[in-house]
């Protein structure tokens, strides 16, 4: 394979990329201050359809995408006042939710199906586009690409390096004693959760306005995107670099599946399509498994370097979810 | 304010009324009649006999699931790989038959043992979830999505690769099997009354399982609060894996009915979404048995009911998808309401009752610390 079309792919990867990356951080933040935010795969559909159909109306890309946050953000405010306010299961919520919204979102979408609409277009940043190697990979990208790389750097700093992130994961681990520091746990909760929202509901646009333009309805191929994006999450143990590592493997895995299809003509192509979910298990498999009782029984009784080179490994790889994750917080 | 039987039943009906009326703003929006729509949806589905028997049919592994379900949530348990349970149940439905179509056995026999085969399938597949639940630490969310996206890219291996129609593969499935290995219909009509019965005893099974037996009180326990139950000397991952099997049993034998009376093949979307309506019916019944089955029945009439939709009113049929979820959403709105601001600790009754009736126990583990 050529230089110049492998780079092209990889870049495309990095496109493909961005709308799991922006959902995945945004559930993040919601996870990380204890909601679990579970409606995402009708989210990112119902986004899709809204975001594409503000802009096909108003002929605006950026009102189409901002559409799309202020439906995440709805959502987002629906779960929390379910499960905040009035202390319903977040899980009961969110699978309500992800389940209504994609059905309105083929509903209400009916009308606009198929028609074609403003699509957004690549930015060549002048000078850093030319470097070799570097340039046509990240330089080369439409605005929101760009936005998604600042927004690893961004959601990463904020929540290891600075004060309100350093609340953001007290209200998550242990909502007592950030509340007993002065923190509002409920609001802060609401808040995050509905940041959260609105990064979730940019996923949906990106799809609708870039990579796959358009609303095609069930034959659109975004019903799953949610789900995956949520065990990405998990995959990415509550840590925006990494879950940005777990969006990139995930949009390299499909990408080697399509590429991969000429070479095993057994296989048909919707079966290699799905081909990272299995490894997605495993790899969720061995982020977990260290936490298992088990496990550390088991390893307790192997000699001594075997032990800690196994122990080891699983530590580097193993997540831990925030302690008060889907508990409802109460101040009696 | 004493919350009276008849006030609850008030507060129910407040929410079906909002969730009518969502729905109806929706179809508004969308430049529909909403009257016309919902009487499209009346007739579609109880018109006329032909369309009642198609309700009948969609209940059945509508029912079928809810059954199962009921298990996996008295136990606390959120089987949301029931999807992939259902495939699997078809997977190996199907494989059964494949492999005795040619033996000269009995049908009857043949198709017993497909049904059989294919609950082992959906035990399976649950009993994975499960596994990966208690010994691997996955939670059975994330462990049960995973696993639905896999029983799908098998499901379409199949029916591309090793069991592709003679010719060209395609969308519609493998090749019918005979006539013979059905499960016998009645005249005139596809609905089987083998599939009924086999719906309603496993609901009755399911009632008599929790209501009635010491297993099911059990469960109940682990359900609750499975700390505690553990304290007190159960063996809590037992009986997690149990309910998963138990659950995949359902939904398997739900794939085998698809197989063997819907459908007769092997399609690519052969659970059809029954997996995740069920969680919802489950739910809207608040995970009571007695109302599973007039419920799942409602549901599966909105399904059938709106399938005219695209044709009569040139509206999309998920309609039905939109009204069931906002009536679910408004019921579990409402429920939190009412506890809300209705059974608030009353001054006049006494404190402990109160504490004792919180619904909800397992919640004051959010107290430690």
């Amino acid at each position: 394979m050529n230089v110049d079309i492998l780079l092209i792919s990889l870049a495309g990867v990095l496109t493909a990329a961005a709308p799991v990356l922006f959902a995945v951080i945004g559930e993040t933040f919601s996870e990380r201050a204890g909601v679990i935010n579970l409606s995402m795969n009708g989210t990112i559909l119902l986004t899709a359809m809204g975001g594409f159909a503000v802009a096909l109306a108003t002929d605006n890309i950026v009102l189409g995408f901002l559409a799309g946050m202020l439906i995440g953000a709805l959502v987002a405010a629906l779960v929390a006042f379910a499960s905040i306010t009035l202390k319903q299961s977040q899980v009961a919520v969110g699978f309500i939710l992800a389940l209504l919204c994609r059905d309105l979102s083929y509903f209400l979408g009916n009308p606009i199906m198929g028609e074609s609409g403003p699509r957004l277009s690549a930015v060549p940043i002048p000078f850093l586009s030319e470097m070799p190697v570097l340039g046509p990979l990240f330089f080369k990208q439409d605005a929101i690409t760009y936005l998604s790389f600042i927004l690893i750097a961004a959601a990463w700093t904020f929540i290891f390096r600075t004060r309100p992130g350093l609340m953001l994961q007290g209200i998550g681990e242990r909502p007592a004693a950030a509340f007993v520091r002065g923190a509002n746990v409920n609001r802060m909760r609401y808040f995050y959760t509905i940041l959260g929202g609105a990064l979730i509901g940019l996923a949906g646009p990106i799809y609708s306005l870039s990579i796959k333009a358009g609303w095609k309805g069930t034959i659109s191929g975004l019903d799953g995107i949610g789900w995956i994006a949520l065990s990405i999450t998990i995959f990415g143990g509550w840590n925006p670099a990494r879950a940005a590592f777990g969006a990139y493997l995930f949009a390299l895995l499909q990408w080697l599946g399509l590429v991969l299809q000429p070479l095993l003509p057994g296989v048909p192509s919707q079966v290699l399509q799905v081909a990272p979910f299995p490894l997605m298990i495993l790899t969720l498999l061995f982020v977990n498994i260290g936490n298992a009782e088990w496990v550390e029984r088991t390893l307790a009784g192997l000699p001594e370097p075997v032990r800690r080179a196994i122990a080891k490994i699983l530590r580097a790889l193993r997540a831990t979810p925030p302690a008060a994750l889907g508990v409802p917080f109460e101040t009696e | 304010m004493r919350s009276s039987r008849w006030f609850d039943l008030l507060v129910q009906a407040g929410a079906v009324l909002l969730a009518l009326l969502f729905t109806t703003l929706v179809l508004l929006a969308s430049n529909a009649p909403p009257l016309e729509a919902f009487w499209n949806i009346l007739i579609g589905s109880v018109g006329s006999w032909g369309k009642f028997s198609d309700v009948l049919i969609s209940w059945v592994p509508l029912l079928l699931v809810t059954a199962g379900l009921l298990i996996t949530f008295t136990a606390g348990l959120w089987n949301i790989g029931i999807e992939g349970q259902i495939t699997l149940g078809a997977i190996f439905t199907t494989w059964m038959l494949r492999t005795l179509q040619d033996s000269g056995w009995n049908p009857a026999l043949i198709i017993g043992l497909s049904i059989l085969a294919g609950m082992a399938g959906g035990a399976l597949w649950a009993a994975l979830a499960g596994a990966l639940k208690t010994f691997g630490g996955v939670n059975e969310i994330f462990g049960g999505l995973g696993l639905n996206f896999v029983a799908t890219a098998l499901n379409l291996w199949l029916i591309f690769g090793p069991w592709k129609r003679p010719g060209v593969a395609s969308m519609s499935g493998t090749v019918p099997f005979d006539e013979s290995l059905s499960l016998p219909a009645l005249s005139g009509s596809r609905l089987s009354l083998y599939a009924v019965a086999i719906a309603v005893v496993a609901i009755l099974v399911v009632y008599f399982l929790l209501k009635g037996t010491y297993f099911g009180l059990r469960l109940k326990a682990v359900g609750k609060n499975a700390k505690a139950a553990y304290l007190l000397g159960l063996p809590t991952w037992q009986y997690i894996l149990i309910s998963f099997v138990i659950c995949g049993l359902f939904a398997g034998m739900a794939g085998a009915v698809q197989v063997t009376s819907v459908y007769h093949r092997l399609i690519p979307s052969i659970s059809s979404g029954y997996g995740f309506l069920g969680l919802l019916v489950a739910m809207l019944i608040n995970y009571q048995p007695v109302w599973a089955a007039p419920v799942a029945l409602f549901f599966a009439a909105l399904n059938i009911g709106s399938i005219q939709l695209p044709v009569v009113l040139k509206l999309d049929s998920t309609l039905a998808g939109v009204l069931q979820g906002t009536l679910v959403l408004f019921v579990l709105l409402a429920d939190g309401v009412r506890q809300k601001f209705v059974r608030k600790p009353d001054p006049h009754t006494s404190t402990g009752s109160v504490h004792r009736s919180n619904p909800l126990p397992e919640r004051e583990k959010g107290e430690k610390v």
